[in-house]
């Protein structure tokens, strides 16, 4: 019809509008912030950052815990995703208990585990009434970082699996059949099939679920807050905490900056590691 | 009830063109059959007429009236899509009451015209059901009903039968057939289908590349086609072609046989029907490499002078793979084309 | 394929052996994971149905005594009241906002070719590698200068950044699976455009539509980092627990987490058929 020609950018102005107010151009002015004093150009945020000393164990908490959570998060979601693709029956009740994580808050999530980890919680009950300690353990103390670092992984390995398995069971019911088929019928074993038909036909799911998963990772927040508070510092825990504790806003612009931009070189590595050329894909 | 005009009409998408300068008239109440391989333009013409594509350039006409300036619903038509587009949140009455409803016509003439109609395409017992519960054939009816009942001027109709299976097209396309007739309304069809062109149209309009090649009756589009496209379209097996050595005055050399043919200023292309040949002394000498028993007749597949020929011969006809068979087309029923312009020489 | 007849056995009784092992290391895996992702949410819920002593108690006991004096503190509790009905107005408004916002550029992308269709889906698609709560910082200062600052509809603002995207690709998903052939036999049968889409389209996304924006509230409902950078007097729920959080009792935060998560559950089991749809669209 005639008058079509404008109105699919009519459709379309609300969300770009949208975007670019309250998306495109707050980024220019977290930029600003981060790389402004006073009115001045100048990096004295990024010094006050880094040269605060619990910089480098902050920075160092979040990438070992992107680092520990992801692989056991990419596992995960690959045997769950490969169970739910194995069912016939119960399927859409397995996959909804499976699924349930991530509706969730993260901050209830480290409410659930805070439930467990506590003084008086339930692992404390357990290994009393098992008899293998005798009173209960304080861990989530500053004596036993480790035991928080755990809590944390636990937390966010529970809370955020569900997010990729789901990204990746789509992602296998895109693969057809047939090729399983025919990979049995020239000899795969179950192992082999999985290595050599569904890993590379699902990689741009694969990308998808890592992306996603590793910038959600970079903002681990709430969980942290709820079972360590200030004892595992991490990016964004310090960034709130710059904003409000310390109002710097300069400061916590930098700290924005800085997860912005691993992100972003996350989302590059990413995209490059696991690119999928035109004419190979589905 | 309406005559249709298109007046060089085209259409471009971006550099690839669809349509060149198409002229045609549709006559009142006519049923006209756009017939091409996938492709060819046939549904972007037939869209174009419907108001759901806008031509570059070019009138369309109907009743009397310019219409490619409006919308669908202001033209006049009614049309059945290829997947029926029955809506499926509504029930069968709904849907043929659909288009009544948005003239907002009485209750009383609503209900009317959908028992008509569903009557008359025999599924007035489903008029409570949902397209869900439908089979392809039921989905079918309910849509040329539905467009039915609005007594369009024209009914627009595209591939409408190919996707259901062999024997429920045979059922449906005659039944189409008696009630569009009935119904006095303009018909343009569109289908790739040759046997369902040639049954069901007043005219063909073979269409090829975004061209209409020929519009004609299906008989002359069969017998006496324009161009040597149609001849190689239409017809299964098609026609035969052979190239044509000039070797005197209205005398050609064809396969080493001397026949008479049109006055021409060079060689041209002999092309016969598989079915106007018999077998008989002094013909074109061709050696049997397929032969394939259609029950009604025997379908051989030969080779002259390298080129695959076909012939139909009676079923009794006896002949094996390396026979050698002389094969005498009938005079009235050989057609010559021009090798450049490809057109029919006459 | 093997021809089988009936009086034998249709498969090897090797392979049956191997199949009925494979079947029960499956259930058991299955098994496993469910008490994984359930358990601590039945933990969540033993601590939010036990009254407050019991909660501070040791040992802990794996059944709840159905005592409510967790919740009725908690409900009780100054600024709770205030924080639930913040959380659901602002769940509301970023709802509304995205499907707003969303739907229609979703239809534009289903049914149209346009330059600037890339550019645009490209818009959509960044917002995917960007912390977007991080734009909860520079908005605070933008939103004081607005007088939106600590409002319900400044935060919502934030929380339909996040939700928009999927908003739009699901509804353009939603839309490219309703045949537009559909449409335009409403066209041909009376219908202007928006006609079409009302009587046509709408009645058939509208369950999808419906569970898009169940998805956006829970986003919403769910966050916490903006909506505690953003709120100090009309804190949401996740604000008021987030900024509470050192100096509550554990029997508030329990009831506070429950709060949190059990109308999560209802929203997330509402849009269960449409969780594959929701992310499988992700990939493209």
């Amino acid at each position: 019809m005639r008058s079509t020609k404008a109105l699919p950018y009519f459709l379309l102005a609300p969300a770009t509008v949208f975007l670019v107010v309250f998306f495109l151009y707050p980024f220019v002015l977290v930029a600003i912030d981060a790389f402004t004093k006073g009115g001045a150009v100048t990096l004295d945020n990024f010094r006050t950052m880094t040269s605060n000393w619990k910089f480098s164990e902050t920075f160092r908490n979040t990438m070992l815990l992107a680092a520990v959570v992801v692989p056991i998060q990419l596992a995960m979601a690959l045997s769950m995703a490969t169970i739910v693709s194995k069912l016939s029956t119960g399927r859409s009740a397995i996959l909804y208990i499976f699924a349930i994580p991530l509706g969730l808050s993260d901050l209830a999530a480290g409410l659930i585990w805070l439930a467990i980890f506590e003084q008086s919680g339930f692992l404390n009950s357990w290994l009393v009434s098992l008899g293998l300690i005798d009173k209960p353990i304080m861990f989530l103390g500053y004596q036993n970082k480790w035991v928080i670092f755990i809590a944390v992984v636990l937390a966010e390995v529970w809370r955020a699996t569900a997010i990729m398995m789901v990204i990746l069971v789509a992602g296998m019911g895109l693969i057809p059949k047939e090729y399983y088929e025919a990979a049995e019928v020239f000899g795969a074993s179950p192992w082999k099939r999985f290595v050599k038909v569904t890993l590379p036909l699902l990689r741009p799911s694969l990308q998808t679920a890592l992306i996603l998963r590793v910038i959600l990772a970079f903002e681990v927040f709430a969980v942290v807050a709820a079972l360590a508070g200030t004892q595992f510092p991490v990016l964004m825990g310090e960034t709130y905490h710059w904003q409000f504790a310390l109002q710097d806003r300069g400061v916590a612009a930098a700290f924005a900056m800085l997860i912005l931009v691993i992100s972003i070189a996350f989302t590059l590595l990413l995209l490059y590691l696991l690119r999928v050329p035109k004419e190979a894909r589905l | 009830m309406a005559e249709i005009e298109i007046k060089g009409v085209a259409k471009r998408f971006g550099a690839f063109t669809a349509l060149h300068q198409i002229d045609l008239t549709i006559t009142n109440q006519e049923f006209m059959v756009l017939l091409g391989a996938s492709g060819c333009g046939k549904t972007t013409l037939l869209r174009i007429i419907a108001g759901l594509e806008t031509p570059s350039e070019g009138e369309v006409w109907i009743g009397g009236r310019r219409v490619d300036h409006l919308p669908p619903r202001q033209r006049g038509i009614a049309m059945v899509f290829q997947n029926y587009a029955v809506f499926p949140h509504l029930t069968v009455y709904e849907n043929i009451a659909f288009g009544l409803r948005m003239q907002k016509k009485p209750q009383s003439e609503v209900d009317h015209r959908v028992k008509r109609t569903a009557e008359l395409m025999h599924i007035e017992q489903l008029l409570q059901r949902y397209s869900g519960q439908l089979s392809g054939g039921q989905r079918q009816r309910v849509a040329v009903a539905r467009a039915l009942a609005m007594e369009p001027d024209v009914i627009l109709m595209d591939e409408p039968l190919s996707n259901l299976d062999a024997l429920l097209r045979l059922e449906m396309r005659a039944e189409l057939k008696g009630v569009l007739a009935h119904s006095k309304t303009t018909a343009i069809y569109v289908t790739h289908d040759q046997v369902e062109a040639m049954s069901l149209a007043d005219r063909i309009a073979v269409m090829h590349q975004g061209r209409i090649v020929q519009a004609a009756s299906p008989v002359e589009v069969y017998r006496n086609p324009a161009a040597r496209f149609v001849g190689s379209f239409i017809g299964n097996p098609p026609m035969n072609f052979l190239p044509a050595t000039k070797s005197g005055e209205e005398r050609f050399i064809v396969a080493g046989s001397m026949l008479k043919g049109p006055k021409a200023s060079g060689d041209i292309e002999f092309a016969i029907r598989p079915e106007d040949m018999d077998i008989g002394p002094g013909g074109i000498p061709a050696t049997v490499r397929v032969v394939e028993p259609l029950g009604a007749h025997t379908l051989i597949t030969t080779d002259v002078e390298g080129k695959i020929f076909r012939v139909v011969l009676d079923s009794n006809a006896e002949a094996k793979t390396g026979d050698m068979l002389s094969l005498v087309p009938r005079a009235d029923r050989i057609r010559w084309f021009d090798p450049q312009s490809t057109s029919a020489i006459q | 394929m093997t021809v089988v007849t009936n009086d034998l056995p249709a498969v090897p009784a090797a392979v049956t052996d191997a199949r009925k092992a494979g079947s029960g290391l499956l259930i058991a895996c299955i098994v496993v994971l469910c008490v994984w992702v359930l358990l601590p949410i039945y933990l969540l819920l033993v601590n939010a149905l036990s009254s407050p002593a019991e909660v501070t108690s040791f040992p802990k006991r794996m059944i709840p005594s159905f005592d409510f004096g967790s919740l009725s503190f908690f409900l009780n509790f100054q600024g709770v009241g205030k924080a639930l009905w913040n959380s659901v107005v602002v769940a509301l408004l970023t709802m509304v906002l995205s499907i707003g916002i969303g739907a229609p550029a979703g239809y534009a992308l289903s049914r149209f070719d346009f330059p600037g269709k890339e550019a645009f889906r490209f818009l959509v698609l960044m917002t995917r590698a960007f912390p977007l709560p991080l734009l909860a910082l520079p908005l605070a200062v933008l939103f004081i200068r607005t007088g939106l600052d600590d409002t319900a509809f400044g935060l919502a603002i934030v929380h339909t950044t996040l939700s928009l995207p999927f908003a739009v690709l699901i509804t353009f998903s939603l839309f490219s699976g309703i045949p537009v052939e559909l449409e335009e036999a409403a066209w041909t049968l009376g219908c202007n455009r928006w006609q079409a889409f009302r009587k046509v389209v709408l009645p058939l996304a509208l369950p999808g539509i419906a569970a898009s924006a169940v998805f956006a509230f829970t986003i919403s409902w769910n966050e916490v980092f903006a909506a505690a950078v953003l709120t100090i007097e009309n804190r949401t729920l996740t604000a008021f627990l987030l900024q509470s959080i050192n100096v509550s009792p554990l029997y508030l935060k329990f009831a506070g987490g429950a709060a949190l998560v059990v109308p999560a559950l209802i929203f997330i089991f509402a849009v269960r058929k449409y969780l594959f749809a929701m992310w499988g669209i992700a990939n493209r």
